[in-house]
């Protein structure tokens, strides 16, 4: 392992320095930097840019802001397209909830669409499928949120579609349009590591309050995955194809209808799949600009501090989000299926006959049985008091305590909070340098400059001690989450069975709504930095979990065996066979908990903590976009920085080991 | 099809159109939704009187703060609670842009300080004295606050000033943001199980009263001027050397179209005012008796009829 790294690390020589080096000299400048200010010798005005360098952006984004909005009559377009995004959103509305608009025949009764999704789940994956598919909408009834999450899934419905449309159009586009597809991917990269705080003032301002700022936001969220695997999926048609599509006449629009898009299927489908799951992560997120139901009543539950209830909204959107997920990765997975000529159209169109027989039928019993139409609050099933008392019960068992109470003395006070002021005390300079020295080390050239550039915009931009303590609780979490995360998965790869159960485990982990466990963390450790590191901590353990066990799993089944009949120990084939092999994809894991990590953080903001992610939650209440943006900026910035340098350094390490990429 | 609409609530259904006031618009009035139970009940309680005045409502849930820009652009029509401060300067903020206008005060007066649960009494006794507070300093102190006591302020955007305070009346004391509600309670629950003494941002009326008693810290009394003007209090070089106002208002506010496009509705809106003991009843249904907030609306408009029927006049 260590021999490749040297081979990669001599081959990218600059200027007869090697990469190795060049690293080593800016930490030099760097530690030296720091030692001058400790002894008092380096100037104010090198330790931090004094605030009259600044730049003000945020008054100059507001003008242009300003003018876009007012003078080029933005508005005046994005309030008319509100207009119709209203209707539509209002028509869903009344088929899902009844909201009292056209077409007025809402709303469906619940028996009807927990039919609809057994039917539909069986079509996919049989019986399983079509178990979790009636079973999520069942508990959702009989737990007394079938309106709030019909209110969540009547914005959903459009918002995924128009996601998908605007993607699928965008990535035909880029494909096409080699300059359209440069132009476009920086635009995406940024858009992916954006805090979602900064898309939802802009929603706001330009959508209206309410659902329609809801759903906008939730479709610019879920838009780039789309764009992305689209364009994958187009460029990866073999030329056969396309060529018996040109011989049998085709013209250009059913080339592309008949021939590349079918091709594309899987790379499409996998789009269809990412989108629905964003848009289940912005639930909640989106509540704060009025998008009603799940998320709404999630943050009002926890306003009240009711746990419990909260827990059971939570359980909701997680099998949402795992129903949906699974059924559009069956969908993927399953072949079109073709018939016979003469086949009579009621079996072509079996799924089709069932599904809508099943929801005449159930429309009709709702007539005579009221609650196969509605089920009150009254009549439900919801546990909250006694999850409540559960939830409070644990926190209270002594053990529980006292781990939580040393944790809180030791690492929080010995050395979260020394780590913190030792990386605010690093002059700007210096950790700049710092911070292009390891783009260099890892990702060459191309990769320090990029970090240079990006880490002296953010210097500029007036918020850098706000910044470093973002970028403390990203790292102290993600270097927390290594420490139990890669044993776990490693632990896990040993065994399919457990291989399974854990990745079962992350999936949930990641759908479940953030704020929920949030309560907990602050129960547990109090308003500190290790409640907030805790709440990411249990995000970005999750990709790199999923990415070792992945890994481990794929490495080629010859090395292993090559090592076995080496006569190497289990702990040698690991060290010196398997871990190597996985570190590519691991490494893309670790890339991934960055970024869940940068995510969360913006979150933690609810525990109060004193970063990026605070000012960006206090310009929401205002009308502060150009603050908003300069915030939402400096973030991303960050997190594409190590973006940029990781997935470089694992596509290297890929290419030396022949992994292929 | 006439089934399907009519179920859209047990509240709605109680409260059919009674009388239609010709001159109101058909369009829905929108009345905003925040994240806490009075406030929400408040809003339905009110929404069903205008719907059984036979005016169509609409709710949207939104920003407690962002709320006012939306009132002054008339997307939503009225805020029913404006509290004066938590919400004062959003508040005024849009009444300088202009769009919205003081619709008239609530009974209902506000407080919100340094407050503590009853348990805290029994480790520090000469409470509520903000001196007595200061003694039993050690009492409050964490892992991280070393000798002092850790005071747990709202949200730096709610700016409640507790740091100023802490250096106005030299108190040992660490102040603490917490970074939403919901993480105040978080604190105060965790610390119920073993009545651990807390000290922490609190305001009334709120849920928090029914669930857990408690007093608010009495410091100095409010003076006008108290926040700008140093010689005022008992530290004659600092400001927010007082406590805050113990009876501060609660407002409500409406966009300036709402007196031509719903006149009868407007008329009613300025008639409005809850008390305290109402508004913390409207809160019990929904955080103590589990209802849904438009059900403890109904509930709540058919034990109190002579409250709201004199506003519209019925």
């Amino acid at each position: 392992m260590a021999d490749a790294a040297e081979v990669l690390a001599s081959e990218a020589k600059i200027g007869g320095i090697s990469r190795t080096l060049g690293a080593q000299i800016l930490v030099g400048i760097a530690v030296v930097l720091t030692i001058l200010h400790y002894v008092g010798l380096l100037p104010e005005a090198l330790f931090r840019l004094p605030e009259t360098m600044v730049p003000p952006f945020a008054v100059w984004l507001d003008v242009i802001f300003n003018f876009v909005k007012d003078d080029l009559g933005l508005l005046a377009l994005t309030r008319f397209l509100t207009e119709g995004l209203q209707w539509l959103l209002d028509v869903t509305a009344n088929l899902l909830f009844g909201k009292r608009r056209w077409p007025n025949i809402g709303p469906i009764p619940w028996t009807a669409v927990a039919a609809v999704a057994g039917v539909i789940g069986y079509h996919l994956g049989g019986w399983r499928m079509a178990f979790l598919g009636a079973g999520t909408f069942i508990w959702t009834a009989l737990i007394g949120q079938w309106k709030i999450a019909m209110e969540t899934m009547s914005v959903l419905v459009v918002a995924a579609p128009l996601a998908f449309f605007i993607g699928l159009g965008l990535g035909i586009l880029a494909w096409k349009k080699p300059w359209f597809n440069r132009a476009i991917k920086p635009v995406l990269s940024v858009l992916q590591t954006l805090p979602f705080f900064t898309y939802l003032l802009p929603a706001v301002i330009f959508f209206k309050v309410g659902p329609t700022a809801g759903a906008v936001a939730t479709t610019i969220y879920a838009i780039p995955p789309m764009i992305l695997m689209t364009t994958l999926g187009l460029q990866k048609v073999s030329p056969e194809v396309v060529e018996a599509g040109n011989m049998s006449g085709c013209t250009k629009w059913q080339l592309l209808r008949h021939v590349y898009l079918p091709s594309a299927r899987t790379e499409i489908l996998v789009g269809v799949n990412q989108v629905i799951m964003l848009c289940l992560a912005m639930v909640v997120l989106t509540a704060f600009i009025g998008m009603p139901g799940l998320g709404a009543k999630l943050l009002a539950m926890m306003g009240s501090f009711k746990l419990g209830r909260s827990f059971e909204i939570g359980v909701t959107i997680v099998l949402l989000a795992v129903m949906l997920d699974r059924m559009s990765k069956a969908w993927v997975v399953k072949q079109p299926e073709h018939f016979e000529k003469g086949t009579p159209w009621w079996k072509r169109n079996q799924t089709l006959v069932l599904a809508v027989g099943a929801f005449v039928f159930f429309l009709l019993v709702s007539k005579v049985i009221p609650e196969a139409q509605t089920l009150g609050r009254k009549q439900n099933f919801s546990q909250g008091k006694e999850l409540d008392n559960l939830i409070k019960g644990f926190l209270n068992i002594d053990i529980v305590k006292a781990t939580t109470g040393f944790l809180r003395a030791f690492v929080n006070v010995q050395i979260l909070i020394p780590f913190r002021n030792f990386l605010l005390s690093i002059p700007t300079p210096a950790f700049i340098l710092l911070v292009t020295a390891f783009a260099l080390y890892l990702g060459g050239r191309k990769q320090a400059i990029y970090a240079l550039i990006f880490f002296c915009l953010v210097a500029l931009s007036g918020w850098w001690d706000r910044s470093v303590i973002t970028l403390y609780s990203v790292i102290s979490a993600v270097a927390i989450a290594m420490l139990i995360g890669l044993p776990l998965g490693i632990w896990a790869a040993r065994t399919e069975k457990w291989s399974k159960r854990i990745l079962l485990v992350c999936d949930t982990a990641q759908t479940f709504p953030s704020f929920v466990y949030l309560i907990p963390a602050i129960m547990l450790f109090g308003i500190t930095d290790i409640a907030v590191i805790f709440s990411i901590l249990i995000f970005a353990m999750v990709p790199l979990t999923r990415y070792t066990i992945e890994g481990l799993r794929t490495v080629p089944l010859e090395m292993t065996e090559a090592a076995d009949m080496a006569g190497a120990t289990r702990m040698q084939k690991l060290m010196k066979v398997q871990l190597p092999l996985a570190l590519p994809t691991m490494a893309v894991g670790f890339n991934q908990a960055i970024m869940f990590a940068f995510f969360m953080v913006i979150i933690a903001a609810f525990i109060g903590t004193q970063d990026l992610g605070q000012e960006l939650q206090r310009t929401l209440a205002g009308t502060d976009l150009g603050k908003n943006f300069v915030l939402g900026i400096c973030v991303s910035l960050m997190a594409l920085t190590f973006d940029l340098t990781i997935l470089k350094w694992s596509s290297d390490r890929k290419q030396a080991l022949g992994l292929g990429d | 099809m006439n089934k399907f609409t009519t179920a859209l609530s047990a509240g709605v259904v109680a409260l059919m159109p009674l009388a239609s006031f010709a001159e109101d618009s058909s369009d829905p009035i929108v009345i905003p939704i925040h994240n806490w139970s009075s406030q929400i009940v408040m809003s339905h309680v009110v929404g069903q009187i205008f719907e059984s005045m036979g005016n169509n409502v609409e709710f949207v849930t939104t920003d407690s703060q962002a709320v006012y820009e939306s009132v002054r652009l008339g997307d939503v029509t009225l805020e029913l609670e404006v509290w004066e401060g938590a919400f004062g300067a959003s508040f005024r903020a849009a009444l300088e842009k202009g769009g919205l206008h003081d619709a008239g005060d609530h009974d209902a007066v506000t407080r919100e300080d340094w407050w503590y649960p009853m348990w805290t009494k029994d480790a520090c006794p000469g409470l509520p004295s903000w001196e007595a507070l200061n003694d039993c300093a050690a009492v409050f102190a964490t892992a991280e606050t070393g000798d002092k006591g850790r005071y747990l302020d709202g949200p730096v955007d709610w700016l409640k000033h507790g740091q100023e305070r802490v250096e106005a009346l030299g108190m040992d004391f660490v102040v603490v943001n917490a970074g939403s509600a919901a993480a105040l309670w978080a604190e105060i629950g965790a610390a119920e199980a073993d009545k651990k003494p807390v000290v922490v941002f609190n305001w009334t009326p709120n849920f928090a009263e029914a669930v857990w008693p408690g007093e608010f810290v009495e410091f100095p009394e409010w003076v006008d001027g108290c926040d700008k003007d140093p010689k005022v209090g008992p530290n004659p070089d600092a400001l927010y050397d007082c406590g805050n106002p113990a009876k501060g208002y609660l407002k409500k506010a409406a966009w300036d179209g709402m007196k031509d496009k719903w006149p009868a509705a407007y008329d009613v809106l300025t008639k409005i005012s809850f008390t305290n003991p109402q508004i913390a009843e409207m809160a019990k249904f929904v955080d103590v008796d589990e209802m849904e907030p438009e059900e403890a609306a109904a509930e709540w408009l058919e034990q109190n009829p002579e409250v709201w029927q004199g506003w519209t006049g019925s």
